[in-house]
């Protein structure tokens, strides 16, 4: 078992170190200008040798390679960088934006599975019916409705026709942090999380179904059936113990999705999370941010498919350690 | 009378076409309708597209089926134009992205450290959020068409190219690959002439079900401000206005270029699984 952990570490650290390398590589041939990007609109004011001496300060005039080492050697220690547009520490920002994040991937992430879940044992048991038709149609629109035009229309709806919610932000504006309620938080959460649930529940309701469906057709459930269980006490039984675990697995590896949900739904809701710092630093040239959150959510997916290989590993006697190891 | 029918009726309809192939029909159909409606969005002329004041923002009549936006623009024509380009961006990329696949997976064939390369790389970018590759990339680009096109192909090759390496997997252990070898045909012969022409069902369907989810996040990364510039008409850009006159009631702006973006996407979607039940009916069966 520690075997396995230092191993999956072992490949954590080579793949952040690939990671780090590719995008650097990327975002320095980027035309972006960091100079002029963090001057922003006074650049005009600047002297080019000004600007020289600038360039100089932060390392510009080095080689490539130089730069790379100089970053790395900087991260390998802790120190991510320093944000050009928020002016503060890119370590400090990812951890209070994750924050506001964790608490919406989080909800939706529980919401999308355990509604995910129920749907997808609601089709799996009533196989080619009706019902399990819709759910089914459901989940394939579902699958290839985009996220943020769904926010946009639940935003429209609900907060600015019905009224019931604010419209974005993660606190009523104009109110110091420390005065916001907790019932103004939940209230500037439910949209967001709505969104991002509604979108997340396809995938695994299609998977549990699919796997119910195979598991009710195995010979030990006509086998069950042929001592007369049925309904309910079947399915707790013999089916949810085949289907939970690969359910379960599926949901946590599902982290990138998760991710890549959460940027757009921050963007519509405007909701000060980590998704909508990775658009701003990427529209406004601010690679330090860029770099961080990118390794960052490097992490984020790597703990999600550990954790999935990790449940499989501990919890299922069957799986053996090195078959996990593809 | 019931027991009469009972009997025929399911000899009947397996004498016509089975469900999987009707099911092929209608969603073939309805990606027919779909391209009659972009090769329209080509044909149609700028008129609809002319600044009119008068006309701005009025709500969705006969005459303006979607509506006008903020500048009076009719924006039936807008979504269509914006799909239409959704289109040619998503193919472009699809077929980029299905090549790339196919040549990477095919280095299998010519040693282990390659093919190694080829599985780290895989993992490499299947480590990193669609969404962020996606920025990174289009941030080195600098945004506008290419680095969109670019962006999505370069990000949407992973999953096909793990399908297809474990297919020419199975392929390359088969006998006769095995006599093929000692016949003393080279690796490149063996690839064209007995793998190739296993891979390209797997390899047509995988390039029409990368489609839709090229268009999704081509819409995703110009919603986002990465991708096509605002003065394109792509769904990404309308979607994005819309976003700005939210609480004032102008539901049309957003809710119908959404829509038919949606449709497009399930129904080409809908043809790719169509495509894989009847063509690879074992596989096609899951999900």
């Amino acid at each position: 078992m520690i075997k396995f952990i230092l191993k999956k570490i072992g490949k954590l650290i080579g793949l952040l170190a690939a990671i780090s390398i590719l995008s650097f590589v990327l975002i320095s041939y980027s035309p972006v200008d960091p100079v002029r990007s963090y001057i922003g609109a006074e650049i005009a004011r600047i002297s080019p040798e000004q600007q020289k001496n600038i360039e100089a300060y932060w390392g510009l005039d080095q080689s490539k390679p130089q730069q790379f080492l100089q970053w790395a050697k900087a991260v390998a220690q802790g120190n991510l960088g320093n944000s050009l547009i928020y002016r503060k520490p890119v370590s400090e920002i990812i951890i209070e934006r994750f924050t506001a994040s964790l608490a919406l991937m989080g909800l939706a992430w529980l919401f999308s599975g355990v509604l995910g879940f129920f749907l997808g044992i609601l089709g799996g048991m009533n196989e080619g019916s009706t019902l399990d038709r819709f759910i089914k149609t459901y989940c394939f629109i579902l699958a290839s409705t985009p996220a943020f035009w769904l926010g946009l229309l639940l935003l429209m709806f609900f907060a600015s026709y019905l009224g019931w919610f604010p419209v974005g932000l993660a606190s009523p504006a104009g109110i110091l942090s420390e005065e916001v309620s907790f019932v103004d938080k939940i209230n500037h959460l439910i949209l967001p999380v709505l969104t991002l649930s509604i979108v997340g529940v396809a995938g695994i309701a299609l998977h549990t179904r699919e796997k119910l469906v195979e598991v009710l057709n195995s010979e030990f459930i006509r086998f069950a059936r042929a001592k007369g269980e049925s309904g309910m006490k079947l399915l707790w039984r013999h089916g949810l113990r085949n289907i939970s675990l690969p359910a379960i697995s599926l949901h946590f590896a599902s982290f990138g999705e998760l991710f890549g949900g959460a940027v757009l739904t921050e963007q519509v809701f405007s909701y000060p999370g980590l998704g909508q710092a990775v658009v701003k630093a990427g529209l406004g040239g601010d690679v330090p941010l860029l770099l961080g959150i990118t390794l960052f959510s490097v992490v984020f997916i790597f703990f999600g498919n550990f954790m999935a290989d990790l449940l499989y590993v501990a919890i299922d006697p069957r799986m053996k350690i090195k078959t996990v190891n593809d | 009378m019931t027991e009469a029918i009972s009997k025929y009726w399911p000899l009947k309809r397996s004498g016509k076409r089975n469900r999987r192939k009707r099911a092929l029909v209608f969603s073939g159909i309805a990606v027919a309708l779909f391209l009659l409606l972009i090769a329209s969005g080509f044909l149609i002329g700028q008129e609809g597209l002319r600044v009119n004041f008068d006309g701005a923002f009025s709500a969705p009549s006969l005459a303006h089926p979607f509506g006008t936006d903020w500048l009076g623009r009719d924006m039936f024509i807008r979504t269509v134009k914006g799909l239409a380009l959704s289109f040619w961006v998503g193919l472009l990329a699809a077929f980029i992205s299905a090549v790339i696949a196919l040549l990477l997976s095919l280095l299998l064939l010519v040693n282990k450290t390659l093919d190694s390369l080829v599985t780290g790389l895989i993992d490499l970018f299947l480590a990193v959020p669609h969404i962020v590759s996606l920025i990174l990339i289009s941030f080195m680009l600098g945004g506008g068409l290419y680095g969109v096109v670019i962006a999505v192909a370069l990000t949407h090759w992973p999953r096909l190219a793990r399908l297809l390496r474990a297919e020419i997997m199975q392929i390359k252990n088969t006998e006769y690959i095995a006599v093929s070898r000692n016949l003393g045909k080279s690796w490149f012969w063996i690839a064209k002439h007995h793998i190739l022409p296993h891979l390209i069902p797997q390899l047509a369907i995988g390039f029409i079900l990368m489609f839709p989810h090229a268009i999704l996040h081509e819409a995703s990364i110009t919603f986002l401000g990465f991708g096509l510039s605002s003065e394109q008409p792509a769904i990404g850009i309308i979607l994005s206005e819309a976003m700005g006159y939210l609480s004032s009631g102008m539901w049309w702006l957003a809710v119908f270029p959404g829509l038919m973006l949606l449709l497009m996407v399930a129904v080409f979607d809908n043809l790719g699984r169509n495509l894989r039940k009847v063509f690879d009916p074992l596989k096609g069966q899951k999900q």
